[in-house]
């Protein structure tokens, strides 16, 4: 990074006056920010923070239910905030985690920012990982970090950043403290400004590589628009139910569909 | 149309058969090498704490409020401390409250209202009627919530109710429900619609549907103030005076304890008949405690519990104080509807050690439990016909203390029992309109949304008749 003038409009601080909360007026937006991670994590105390609603929040894992949208805007550029439920796992099947993962899926988020515990990292990792296999614009935002100081833990943030290959910001969202780290982030990561490389599992058999790799060619040419085809050939491998009736009905394409023109409707209550 | 559908058949067959190549066990893999590239990642980026004594703190404390033994009566006494709180603050803001909106604006309006020579019906309906019956809701509802929601809500941002349903889901899971509905019980203390919605966690539809029945038995914000004001009316009153709260406190904790314990028979009940079937297993996640930030606490709690309720209760209130100065003004025979309907149902109230104005104000007030009181006061005023408290049938009067309150009540005939008769019917009665459409829209059944409805009101006929019929016995 020069060290020059020009510093002041990358640095976090002088852009915080650039934030302006737009609560639920979102007439038109320019980007979609998703907010996902694991139950109980703060992701509404992050939402609230962004966009001045006041969604109750909650010490509880499972609060929120539904999903939330608000906006802001920020560096001139308009973002719809979505606020996805809590989920461990994007490979699972309740109603609750459903609607975090067609979100995160087939809405097609340009941004998804993953909310984790600093305190409980680790376990956090499993949704992070699942997360960053199917998106390809990610930050993470390591909230709870009082929490962390408190027990003790510390945690390497650029090596993390390194190796999930997102850029990765230590928050604490109840103080309102990295929130302008992270609306930097989104805003860069959004614009491509910051390029992200998508942590990927490794150690996949290679007959499992093949046959997602086999099934996703399939795929593609019957549902040419589908996001995330290697996900959904993945799930067809598992023999998922659901997946297996919409490819037979054509619904496949639907579902994309429908949950983009959600995304247009719906409006936080 | 046919090529196409061949197209995706053999996607599927060639899904099969790779899913044979693959071996079965590959999703096992697949979360196996998850796990390990997050074990790996966590490694190389965070450094724990040899050793940990605030967790090792936090441990301590689940221990006492998770234990076997300490873990209910805890539960019971912090309930029970907040109660009290409630109880022994409310009574000063309400009298003040009550003198400014009735004793001044009251007036003040109707002095208007007659200079711009109002027709009666009109001043009648709008003055006596919906802004009395909204003046009465403020007066008697807003200082209770002010302090009982702050409490409760500071209670939850601590990290207590997860324990709470800690405590609670193994009873669940031995009556053969979800243990989670331990968390939407929960919920449904602040309110039955929210705690329906949250039924949603619960993956299996015999268990969810359990757990949206049995939430009307947790007492809700708009039953919180009516339960709280007739134990101190009644149970308290009865009680030495040095010891009226404490009493007034845990007879709300009695009826909120009496809640849960109808919610376990309800679901076993259920789930050994229509709703058969074994409780599904899950892991309940015990958050960390958190410093509850007071003054977040008290703006949000004060946003979203206190001026919501009260706001429901006022645009409730006014067509129910419309719907009230009616009843009272209308005439057959030179008696009105309201007296009419009142002493028709009053040998049948007899029974269940209830009266003729409880029952028509339950039925005014099924679009919202908050504004049972202040009916139920309105009512017995317009049928005793009371002059010197009030200005006239159907019209509210200046009433400045919970103790004037009382006077009414005692004037309208009310004991002991009908005290108690009240706080059990406004725990076992039908859930509000809102909550009986929610539930309609999470289970798409009318049937479940029936029985949702009409199974308290049976119990709560059923539990007032014994109650009243051994109190009888007893007394006499």
């Amino acid at each position: 990074m020069n060290m020059n003038a020009n510093n002041c409009e990358t640095c976090p601080v002088h852009n915080a006056g650039n934030l302006k909360r737009l609560g639920i007026d979102m007439s038109s937006f320019d980007f979609v920010v998703a907010l996902a991670g694991n139950p109980n994590t703060g992701k509404s105390t992050v939402f609230n923070n962004l966009t001045g609603l006041k969604q109750h929040t909650g010490n509880w894992p499972g609060k929120t239910v539904t999903r939330a949208e608000g906006g802001f805007e920020y560096n001139n550029s308009k973002f719809k905030l979505v606020d996805l439920p809590g989920t461990y796992s994007l490979l699972s099947t309740s109603t609750d985690e459903e609607v975090a993962r067609d979100f995160i899926l087939f809405g097609q988020p340009d941004v998804t920012v993953i909310v984790a515990d600093a305190t409980r990292l680790e376990r956090n990792l499993n949704l992070i990982l699942q997360i960053l296999e199917i998106t390809e614009r990610a930050v993470l935002c390591l909230n709870l970090m009082d929490e962390a100081e408190r027990h003790n833990i510390k945690i390497d943030e650029r090596m993390l950043s390194k190796d999930l290959g997102i850029p990765v910001i230590p928050a604490t969202a109840r103080y309102n403290k990295g929130m302008n780290e992270l609306l930097n982030s989104i805003f860069e990561v959004a614009t491509g400004k910051f390029e992200c490389k998508p942590h990927r599992i490794k150690s996949k058999s290679r007959e499992l590589n093949y046959a997602v790799e086999k099934l996703s060619k399939m795929l593609i040419d019957e549902f040419p628009n589908l996001p995330n085809v290697k996900w959904v050939a993945l799930r067809l491998l598992e023999g998922d139910q659901s997946i297996i009736d919409s490819i037979r009905d054509g619904e496949l394409g639907k579902i994309y569909s429908s949950v983009k023109q959600n995304l247009e409707i719906e409006q936080v209550v | 149309m046919q090529n196409q559908q061949s197209n995706k058949e053999a996607i599927l067959s060639a899904a099969n058969n790779l899913r044979w190549e693959v071996g079965e066990n590959f999703h096992d893999t697949l979360m196996e090498s998850i796990y390990l590239n997050a074990s790996d990642i966590s490694k190389r980026a965070v450094t724990l704490p040899l050793e940990n004594e605030d967790i090792n703190w936090e441990k301590k404390i689940d221990r006492i409020l998770t234990s076997r033994y300490l873990g209910f009566p805890i539960m019971f006494l912090i309930l029970g401390l907040v109660f009290w709180l409630t109880i022994v603050g409310a009574n000063i803001p309400s009298s003040f409250i009550a003198s400014v909106l009735l004793d001044t604006v009251h007036p003040a309006l109707k002095s208007f209202a007659a200079s711009i020579s109002m027709p009666f019906w009109l001043d009648g309906v709008l003055i006596d009627g919906a802004y009395l019956a909204m003046a009465w809701v403020v007066s008697v509802m807003l200082p209770p919530m002010m302090i009982f929601f702050p409490l409760f809500t500071l209670l939850e941002d601590f990290g207590y109710l997860p324990r709470v349903s800690f405590n609670m889901d193994s009873l669940y899971r031995k009556v053969g429900a979800h243990g989670k509905q331990a968390l939407t019980m929960a919920m449904g203390f602040g309110c039955n619609a929210a705690g329906v919605v949250a039924t949603r966690v619960i993956d299996s539809p015999r268990e969810k549907i359990i757990a949206i029945i049995t939430n009307n038995f947790s007492l809700c914000n708009g039953r919180w103030p009516t339960q709280i004001l007739i134990a101190t009316i009644f149970i308290g009153a009865a009680a030495p005076a040095y010891i009226a709260g404490i009493v007034s406190a845990a007879a709300v904790v009695f009826i909120a304890v009496l809640g849960i314990v109808f919610s376990l028979l309800v679901s076993w009940g259920l789930s050994k008949s229509v709703l058969k079937g074994e409780a599904s297993a899950f892991s309940l996640e015990l958050p960390p405690y958190r410093p509850p930030r007071v003054l977040r606490t008290l703006y949000t709690s004060l946003i979203d519990r206190t001026i919501f309720v009260l706001w429901r209760a006022i645009v409730f209130a006014i067509p129910a104080g419309i719907v009230i100065w009616l009843v009272g003004n209308i005439t057959i025979g030179g008696e009105s509807i309201g007296n009419i309907f009142m002493d028709w149902v009053n040998p049948f109230a007899f029974i269940l050690g209830l009266n003729g104005v409880i029952i028509l104000a339950y039925i005014i007030a099924i679009p919202a439990n908050e504004i049972v009181i202040p009916t139920v006061l309105m009512l017995t005023v317009m049928s005793l016909g009371l002059t010197g408290v009030g200005e006239g049938s159907g019209v509210m009067f200046e009433l400045n203390s919970i103790s004037a309150t009382k006077d009414i009540l005692v004037a309208g005939g009310w004991t002991l029992l009908t005290g108690i008769n009240l706080m059990l019917f406004s725990l076992l009665h039908n859930p509000c309109s809102t909550t009986i459409y929610t539930i309609y829209k999470e289970t798409k059944s009318v049937k479940w949304t029936m029985v949702s409805t009409f199974l308290p009101i049976v119990m709560g006929l059923i539990v007032t008749f014994f109650v009243t019929q051994i109190w009888r016995l007893i007394v006499n």
